[in-house]
């Protein structure tokens, strides 16, 4: 983390350039909001269509508009929302806690099943279980989300009524925080296996792959010649090694969680950013969706930089973090750099 | 001496999922308490599936089909998995030939010696620390205080070599099998290592097993030498003795490619056709010759050599051979 500074202002330059492209291409596309407002009132005048445009700026020329964005954007500003009438601020802020919520159990529980089938089944990998990640990886990949969505919706709401299907929390409200919490967890359930079931798919093969390495290399064979037992050759010496492109993937597919999030929460009706994207999309409400689309991108350059610690934390190669400790403790006399030593 | 470990008539086989090969084919070792015994033999020859066996760390799909390894008392083709992984790292060790890969890259040098302590002995994590300190003394690693934090990609390869070293040592095993634990070495850091295993053996009693086809180790370093060809052990004698005077065409021939050392007699009548490399190739698992399997490359054999497996022959007290021609102990000359 030496290199705060220049990280720094890449990151602010990757923001602007999302919010630079992504006004553009929302101001590309088809459809336009005041049209949308006034077709709810029924028909309008072109006066009104008129004073409306001139009310949100949208008379102005693009690069005027751009701009006038960026500033208020500069401020903290991200429009109103005339739907949902309040702050778009409010309104992101206010939805950010779900989805996060979703997104971060999803991940969690695609990463620990995945790894851990992909880890059992590497170990046997001509076993029953290992065929088994196969076939789950097979369908994780074919099924797409809403359909497993929909599936667990109608398996959930009608045969086996167990798990609530939709909302995130009960609408009679249970006092307490412990009620309020295992609610919520109730109420995760559904959507968080759905968007996880993909990423269960995507974690195991991969996790498989990795294992499957690991364990047919050097080290693993002399961890063996220690007489450590396999649970300890596994966990304790093949799997941090074996975690290394598992953390890679979670950084890289970070985005496309949230994107499936959109799909989640649409179909399970569950508050969050995706939610509200969706809404946002068929109402024409431009602010709120710019915002959206910002918040989005700074969730994934954070889960980067996390990925990007973890990363580290586990592969003592890759500069910075432990292997500085090793030259911190105190030298024997006439030792010199921690570089590496003659043999 | 007293045998520490004795390999008899041991018959390794793999099952390649088509069929099944013999890769060892009774081979028969003794190691005895403070000696090195070496194990020499080109490439695919056996060397490394020997020393497995012993460790009980065979590759997937291999098996052993017939035999005893004894160490001590124990019969360790006999004994229960659980008791063999007590055994392992703590009263045998093996020193592997790739020290650029034989360490746990994500784990501290520290870790990786303490571990195999704390294992094996009742030791606390403190008391761990100190032996592994104590280790990176004893294998002569350059302010060790530092190294003990260091991880595998902070070191050289001879550094690794000799934290694998201090990782085997570590619990004091009666035996240790270092398999070719220089070959991935520069020239020089070779006989450091080399030099150091000596010095650690006298230190503490050790047997050892040298895998190696580098026959001038051999001449420093063994008591004892077991020739491996295709799976088979034949020769195995006394060092001395036999690299005197080897008696099998391929142990001399084996000798005669190591130009620094061509003792004895084999290096005053340096044979006239150079440095000759014996001709041909081992065989491949599944494809050995019937009958004496280095008939095929060896410039000595008659047709009884095609046609029928060598028996052994006795050439002194410890001093064997599996051949139908073997060079007589006055005479031996170079077969390349
Ligand atoms: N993992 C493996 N799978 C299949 N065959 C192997 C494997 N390792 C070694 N072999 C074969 O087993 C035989 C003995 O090999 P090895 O003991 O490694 O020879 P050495 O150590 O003397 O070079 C060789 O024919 C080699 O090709
Ligand atoms: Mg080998």
């Amino acid at each position: 983390m030496r290199k705060l500074a220049p990280r720094l202002i890449s990151a602010i330059g990757l923001l602007l350039a999302v919010l630079v492209l992504n006004f553009l291409l929302i101001h590309a596309a088809p459809g336009d909001p005041v049209q949308v407002i006034v077709g709810d009132m029924g028909g309008a005048s072109p006066q009104l269509i008129a004073q409306m445009k001139a009310q949100y700026g949208l008379d102005k020329p693009l690069p005027v508009q751009l701009g006038l964005y960026l500033w208020q954007v500069l401020h903290g500003n991200f429009g109103y929302s005339v739907y949902f009438n309040m702050p778009v601020l409010d309104l992101i802020l206010q939805r950010l806690p779900a989805t996060i919520v979703l997104v971060l159990s999803s991940l969690i529980l695609a990463v620990v099943i995945g790894t851990l089938l992909g880890i059992f089944s590497a170990r046997r990998p001509r076993g029953i279980l290992s065929h088994l990640v196969t076939l789950v990886s097979l369908f994780g990949f074919s099924a797409p989300v809403f359909w497993t969505g929909i599936m667990l919706t109608i398996l959930f709401a009608s045969v086996i009524p167990i798990f609530p299907v939709s909302g995130m929390f009960s609408v009679r409200d249970t006092g307490g925080f412990f009620a309020q919490t295992l609610d919520l967890l109730r109420h995760l359930v559904l959507p968080s296996v759905t968007l996880a079931s993909i990423y269960i798919a995507t974690y195991s093969r991969l996790a498989r792959a990795a294992m499957l390495d690991v364990l047919g290399a050097d080290y693993i064979r002399t961890a063996r010649a220690k007489g450590l037992s396999e649970r300890r050759v596994v966990f304790g010496h093949a799997l941090r090694n074996g975690l290394i492109p598992i953390v890679t993937m979670v950084g890289l597919q970070f985005g496309q969680l949230l994107a499936g999030a959109v799909l989640v929460e649409t179909v399970f009706n569950w508050p969050g950013l995706g939610r509200l994207a969706f809404d946002s999309i068929l109402r024409r409400d431009y602010s709120t969706l710019l915002a959206i689309l910002f918040f989005s991108a700074i969730l994934v350059m954070v889960a980067n930089a996390l990925t990007d610690l973890a990363y580290r934390w586990i592969d003592p190669r890759i500069g910075g973090g432990r292997t500085r400790k090793a030259t911190k403790t105190p030298a024997a006399p006439g030792s010199k750099s921690p570089g590496p030593a003659k043999g | 001496m007293d045998p520490v470990l004795q390999i008899k008539d041991l018959k390794v086989e793999v099952d390649t999922g088509t069929a099944v090969h013999s890769v060892l084919d009774g081979v028969t070792l003794t190691l005895r308490r403070g000696q090195t015994l070496a194990v020499v033999g080109e490439s695919g020859c056996g060397k490394s599936m020997t020393a497995l066996s012993a460790m009980g760390l065979l590759p997937d799909r291999f098996r052993i089909a017939a035999g005893q390894i004894l160490l001590g008392e124990e019969d360790l083709v006999q004994v229960r998995p659980q008791r063999l992984r007590a055994l392992r790292g703590n009263a045998m060790s093996m020193i592997f030939q790739e020290p650029m890969t034989s360490l746990n890259p994500v784990l501290t040098v520290e870790r990786q010696i303490a571990e195999v302590v704390e294992l094996h002995q009742d030791k606390t994590g403190a008391q761990a620390r100190e032996i592994a300190l104590e280790m990176l003394r004893a294998v002569q690693i350059p302010s060790p205080e530092t190294r003990l934090a260091a991880y595998p990609h902070e070191l050289s390869g001879g550094m690794r070599q000799r934290v694998m070293i201090a990782i085997a040592l570590a619990c004091r095993p009666r035996v240790i099998i270092a398999d070719e634990p220089t070959t991935a070495l520069d020239v020089t850091v070779q006989a450091q290592i080399f030099r150091l295993l000596r010095e650690l053996q006298m230190q503490t009693d050790t047997a050892i097993m040298l895998i190696t086809h580098d026959m001038g180790a051999v001449a420093e370093m063994a008591d004892e030498v077991a020739v491996l060809y295709a799976g088979k052990c034949i020769e195995a004698g006394p060092a001395a003795q036999l690299l005197a005077a080897p008696a099998h065409p391929y142990t001399s021939g084996l000798m005669a490619c190591t130009p620094k050392l061509r003792l004895g007699r084999a290096a005053l009548t340096a044979p006239a056709r150079g440095l000759g490399e014996i001709p041909g190739m081992v065989p491949p698992l599944g494809q050995f010759p019937p009958a004496c399997r280095f008939a095929p490359r060896c410039a000595r054999a008659t047709e009884k050599c095609h046609a029928t497996p060598p028996e052994t022959v006795r050439l002194g007290p410890d001093h064997e051979t599996l051949c139908w021609h073997p060079n007589e102990a006055r005479e031996a000359a170079p077969a390349c």
